[in-house]
């Protein structure tokens, strides 16, 4: 038996080992050499739209089927599933009230109806609310090919399950092999470049160097994930001693933003690989690592941010003030940290396209490393980035209605809801101070202003 | 793994909470998906928690007694079919349904059941009658420390003199109709869909 395989076994070998170079020649000729030099070959592009065209066949498939064996399909809608009225609280218990009493209205007093107003709004959030679904992944109107995201996935037709087989086969033998090694090779460059430029003495040729290095594997990275990014308004760039926030949707955003820009970064200090790829990154230029233990006290983090900003040769700082990822359909509370600092704020705005892999990262339900292989094992992160022309505070502005206007500003630009509510409600329960607001609007209608009576 | 709504529910028990709420198929279909994402233990039913984890029903001064309502007496949890029970008062009332044969029983969403809904929110001890102690509490949940107990105390005793016919001091559901008989229930109890 063993006679048998022997000339077979070199035969392999030979096979395997040409496979391999033509591999890796393809991968350096066609993806790293470009990403070095910061030029796109364009393969990215022709790529989404072939898979446009196959996805909508997909959708019309799926729809014909429905129609045929005369199930109902179902279809998200992401703009709420409910009408809401958009009165006060004042408004609509005047009209309960009017349409029942025919006394006189401006005069505070109780009615039973009231009630009414409260128990619709409260099953109305029931039904449908404003905060919950900005948590999980949003829901797409075309299928995309991938299970994860599909509702309606059951053997339509034979074609469409193979086109599915297919599509996984790419996905996970083809093309997720090929974004790990490039993964790795990114960031194996990025911690072994930035070491070697951390040698140099402090000085422009360094700071030079340590933008190449970085944009260089950040470059790298975004093939790794094949990211396809369309950048607008790129005079707006942030600048040194400046500020650059962004809307959160994933640790991707980093990578997004860095590739196009030098930024120093914000964070806590990791362990492990993190941590190394922290140390390397902080010896070729600076950027603010925390302690766990300094995160808590707000002052020191606002004063080394300030210490930072006030140098000029230092770069613009990236931050992210929702403080939790969110999922790419509205733009939450922003702290209002960053802004008290009083520097020149750049905002940007970062809209994903679902309908290529869904980038949000919902980090209660997958760690890091599980998100990452979603990521790469998707088809694409397809997504836009505004540069949005710098801000700084206005006079009688405080830091809550700075943050709020620059909120808005991103939420316009990126077509997202701008919604007041915090993204910290995705782990903690509701402050009580917003129930004691509408109580005290409420009381308000039953005894009138209560500036009228004396408070001790 | 995000919602896989007419997956999970079969086309027969779709069929039989069209038949006993009135909602229409897609309606149903969208409002499991809506269970099912409140639903974090992913065991078929909700309990007292899910529903506190809205935010805006978390403000909401009554927000607990509209959690009550879902969950049956001594019960902790509740199923798809009880959700869409109680779900079902407020849908509005078609045209159709307004003169009904006396002799079908009233849907759900019916003006009479759209006011014993209320009532019931309002009634804690579940004894058909509305107490002064019981309104002083539902006032006190509305307006939270921002009137005295004296004057919330008056406006309780203005009230129930206003509904109370029979002379017991308290409200019972007949009396609560009058009080309410020109108010446009149908329209304020009511949420419309948009598909």
């Amino acid at each position: 038996m063993g006679f048998f395989l022997f000339p077979f076994d070199s035969l392999i070998c030979i096979l395997l080992g040409i496979s391999f170079t033509v591999w890796f020649t393809l991968l350096l000729v066609f993806i790293i050499v470009p990403a070095i030099f910061g030029v796109s070959l364009g393969i990215r592009k022709l790529y989404m739209k072939t898979l446009l065209k196959i996805f909508k066949w997909a959708t019309l498939r799926i729809e014909r089927g429905a129609k045929e064996k005369n199930h109902l399909l179902y279809k998200p809608y992401t703009n709420g599933i409910i009408a809401k009225e958009p009165m006060s609280l004042e408004e609509e218990i005047k009209e309960i009230r009017g349409s029942g009493s025919s006394k006189d209205l401006s005069s505070p007093e109780f009615e039973m109806s009231d009630i009414f107003y409260f128990c619709r709004k409260g099953v109305e959030s029931i039904m449908d609310d404003e905060v919950t679904k900005r948590f999980s992944p949003e829901e797409l109107e075309s299928w995309n090919l991938l299970t994860r995201s599909n509702y309606n996935f059951q053997h339509i037709s034979l074609r469409l399950t193979v086109l599915w087989g297919l599509g996984l086969l790419i996905r996970y033998c083809f093309l997720l092999p090929l974004r790990v090694t490039l993964a790795f090779t990114g960031v194996g460059l990025l911690v072994v470049g930035t070491t070697m430029v951390g040698i140099l003495p402090n000085g422009r040729f360094k700071n030079f160097l340590s933008e190449k290095v970085h944009l260089m594997c950040y470059r790298i990275c975004v093939r790794a994930l094949t990211a396809i990014i369309t950048y607008h308004d790129s005079e707006n760039k942030p600048k040194n001693g400046g500020i650059c926030v962004a809307n959160h949707t994933s640790p991707i955003d980093v990578i997004i933003l860095a590739s196009d820009g030098c930024y120093a970064m914000v964070g806590q200090v990791h362990g492990g690989l993190m941590g190394i790829i922290q140390r390397s990154m902080v010896k070729a230029c600076p950027h603010i690592w925390f302690e766990r233990s300094e995160v808590k006290d707000r002052n020191l983090v606002a004063k080394r941010l300030s210490d930072h900003v006030e140098d000029k040769t230092k770069l613009p700082i990236l931050i992210f003030p929702e403080g939790t990822c969110i999922n790419n359909t509205s733009v939450m509370m922003f702290k209002k940290g960053s802004f008290e600092i009083g520097t020149t704020m750049y905002p940007v705005a970062i809209k994903y396209d679902p309908r290529f892999g869904d980038a949000f990262w919902n980090s209660s339900k997958f760690g890091m490393v599980s998100y990452l292989l979603r990521m790469m094992s998707s088809w694409a992160i397809v997504c836009s980035v505004w540069y949005l022309p710098p801000v700084t505070r206005e006079e009688g502005e405080d830091a809550v209605q700075f943050a709020n206007r620059v909120k808005s500003a991103i939420a316009r630009q990126g077509g997202l809801v701008d919604l007041l509510w915090d993204g910290g409600l995705k782990r903690e329960k509701v402050k009580g101070t917003f129930k004691e607001e509408q109580q005290k609007l409420y009381s308000k209608m039953l005894v009138g202003n209560p500036e009228d009576r004396s408070r001790s | 793994m995000g919602s896989r709504a007419s997956t999970l529910l079969r086309d027969e028990e779709i069929e039989e909470i069209k038949k006993e709420t009135g909602f229409s198929h897609s309606q149903i279909t969208r409002l499991y998906s809506r269970f099912t994402s409140l639903d974090k233990g992913e065991n078929g039913t909700l309990c007292r928690e899910d529903f506190q984890r809205i935010p805006e029903l978390a403000i909401n001064p009554l927000g607990d007694r509209i959690i009550n309502t879902f969950f049956p007496e001594g019960e902790d949890q509740v199923n798809f079919r009880g959700f869409m029970r109680t779900l079902a008062h407020f849908r509005p009332i078609d045209d159709h349904e307004k003169n009904k044969d006396p002799n079908v029983s009233e849907p759900l969403n019916s003006r009479n059941n759209k006011l014993l809904f209320a009532f019931r929110l309002y009634d804690l001890d579940k004894d058909d009658k509305i107490s002064r102690d019981e309104l002083l509490q539902v006032l006190r949940m509305m307006v939270g420390v921002n009137i005295s107990d004296d004057q919330l105390g008056s406006i309780a005793d203005r009230t129930i003199q206003e509904a109370d016919q029979d002379g017991d001091s308290s409200i019972s559901f007949t009396e609560f109709i009058k009080v309410l008989e020109k108010v446009d229930v149908e329209q304020k109890m009511s949420i419309r869909f948009l598909h």
